[in-house]
This record gives C-alpha cells, sequence and structure tokens, in this order.
C-alpha cells in the first residue's frame, strides 16, 4: 500500500516490506554472535563485527526510518551528523594514543 | 506535493520532522563522544572487574533482540497510523512501548548483577565509562516509553489523523534513532568487547 505521509510524501513501503527487514534484522544479530564464537574467524573477527553492525544501521535508517524514500535533506543532516561523530571519535582516539605514546617515550 | 492538513514551509518539509532530525544529527555527535570516551579508556582499567568477566553474551543478544523488534513494532505503528487505521496503531503503539520496558528489565537485572560482582560506577575506568554510556542509552530508552505510552493515550481521545500521524512519526524517528544507537554500542561494546 501507498501510505500517505504528512510530510507531503508517500512511503511506498507495505507491512509485508517492514516484516521481511525485521526478520533480516533477527537473521543479522544472530550471525554477529555465531561470528564470536566461531574461532576459525577470528583474524578477522572485528572487520565482519563492523560490516553487518553496518548493515543493520543502514537497515534500519533506509526501511524504518524511511531515510530512503523521505526528502533527501533528512538523510544530509543524519549523515552529517554520523560523520562528525565519526571524526569526533577518531580525532579523540588519535590525541589520546599520541599522548600515550609521547608519555612512554618520556619514560624511556 | 501537497495533502489535506499539511503545513506549508519554506523547506517543503514539516518543520517538527526538520527539528527531530535535526536534534538526531546532534544525539549522533553526544553518543559518538561518550563512545569515544569508553574506548580511549578501554583496558586502562587497574582493578577488575574487567568486560570478559562480565558480559553475558546470550543474556544482551536477547535484549538486543527485542530491541530490534521493537523497532519493527514502532514502524508498524507509523505505518498504521498513516492508514489511519486506529485499532493497529494502538495495538503496536503498546507492543513498542511494553519491549521498551522489557528492554530496560533486562538492563536493570544485568546492572544488578555487574553490581553484585563488585563493579559500581567508581571500582575503575571500565565501570564509570560503562555505566554512563549505558545509563544515557537507558535514559533514552525510558524517556521513549513515556513517550509513546502518552501518544497511545492521545489516540483515545478524537483524532485529528494528519497532526496525529506526523506525531507518531516523529516518536518513530525518535526511537529507531535509540535502536540503531543500540546496534553500535552492541557490536563496539559487547561484541568486539569479549571476542577482540
Amino acid at each position: 500500500m501507498n501510505a500517505p505521509n504528512p510530510s507531503g510524501g508517500v512511503h511506498h513501503v507495505s507491512p509485508a516490506t517492514y516484516w521481511k527487514v525485521g526478520g533480516t534484522l533477527a537473521v543479522l544479530t544472530a550471525l554477529e554472535v555465531a561470528v564470536v564464537y566461531i574461532d576459525a574467524l577470528k583474524p578477522f573477527l572485528a572487520f565482519l563485527l563492523l560490516l553487518i553492525g553496518v548493515i543493520k544501521f543502514a537497515l534500519v535508517a533506509m526501511y524504518f526510518m524511511h531515510l530512503k524514500f523521505d526528502a533527501p535533506i533528512f538523510s544530509r543532516f543524519f549523515v552529517g551528523g554520523i560523520v562528525l561523530a565519526i571524526v569526533l571519535a577518531v580525532a579523540v582516539l588519535a590525541i589520546v594514543q599520541h599522548n600515550r605514546a609521547a608519555e612512554a617515550l618520556l619514560r624511556g | 506535493m501537497s495533502h489535506v492538513g499539511v503545513e506549508r514551509t519554506a523547506t517543503g518539509v514539516p518543520n517538527r520532522k526538520l527539528g527531530i532530525w535535526l536534534f538526531l544529527a546532534s544525539e549522533c555527535m553526544f553518543f559518538g563522544a561518550l563512545i569515544a570516551t569508553y574506548l580511549v579508556y578501554q583496558g586502562q582499567s587497574l582493578v577488575g572487574p574487567y568486560p570478559e568477566d562480565l558480559f553475558n553474551i546470550p543474556l544482551t543478544t536477547v535484549s538486543t533482540f527485542v530491541l530490534l523488534m521493537s523497532s519493527l513494532a514502532m514502524v508498524l505503528a507509523v505505518s498504521a497510523s498513516q492508514r489511519q487505521d486506529m485499532r493497529g496503531t494502538r495495538i503496536w503503539l503498546g507492543v513498542t512501548a511494553g519491549m521498551g520496558l522489557i528492554f530496560l528489565g533486562f538492563q536493570a537485572y544485568e546492572y544488578a548483577h555487574f553490581i553484585q560482582a563488585g563493579l559500581t560506577l567508581s571500582v575503575n575506568l571500565f565501570g564509570s565509562t560503562f555505566y554512563v554510556l549505558t545509563g544515557i542509552h537507558g535514559t533514552h530508552v525510558l524517556i521513549g516509553v513515556v513517550w509513546l505510552l502518552s501518544l497511545l493515550v492521545h489516540t483515545l481521545r478524537p483524532l485529528d489523523w494528519s497532526r496525529r500521524a506526523l506525531d507518531i512519526e516523529i516518536a518513530g524517528l525518535y526511537w529507531h534513532f535509540v535502536d540503531v544507537v543500540w546496534i553500535v554500542i552492541f557490536t563496539v561494546i559487547y561484541l568486539l568487547g569479549v571476542g577482540g
């Protein structure tokens, strides 16, 4: 069904699609946990977990938050916030790592 | 594109919806700072208990599943409100709030277990950063539950559907945001904390 949206647009999403996305999220969560307990995947663990996490995040943002169908200005705001958050986190981690390395060097 | 009851704005989108997205963008930076703080102090605790001693991944997986499914219930409530399906809107709003309360119950159980094991806010850096991060997230969930229950009460009164549907959509955006933040916390703090 094409549901009229008060923002002036139309969400071309049926409840069946939402159920499919919900099912996919449940499967991805199970997969995420399984990956942690498989020893053979240890070398790629961080990459795999982050990949699955990003897919889950994107599914919720695109389908449940309707960013895929809504006005592009909302996506720009949200992506802008995420990019700034990542830059902030990387900067803080880099500064602290640098300070710790400098302190270790001074201590000899 | 215009519909009956839709406000006209310079941006072409409702100001309230624009406002919630700006708020969520600022919340990204807020939680980004909290997660970065946790990561900066990860492995720096001089005394225990440590994350690997305490984290119960199967339990947290269940609570994560509950929160993810609450997001599904929320989007079904939004969908029902846009179809002007009053009964469906009420049912799914109630289910979403109920799942939010179950998630908070899991968090309370986890905190009780951690405190019993000796992890307090001030015992070590892990305790400080973990409780601040997950406590602020839990507070967001609690605010969301109160918001959803108040919307549920509002739907019992005569409705202006165009306005009510937007109210529910805005609450839904907040709820989904709380969900995506938990997706990050579960992956980075719990799973990478135990397996990484």
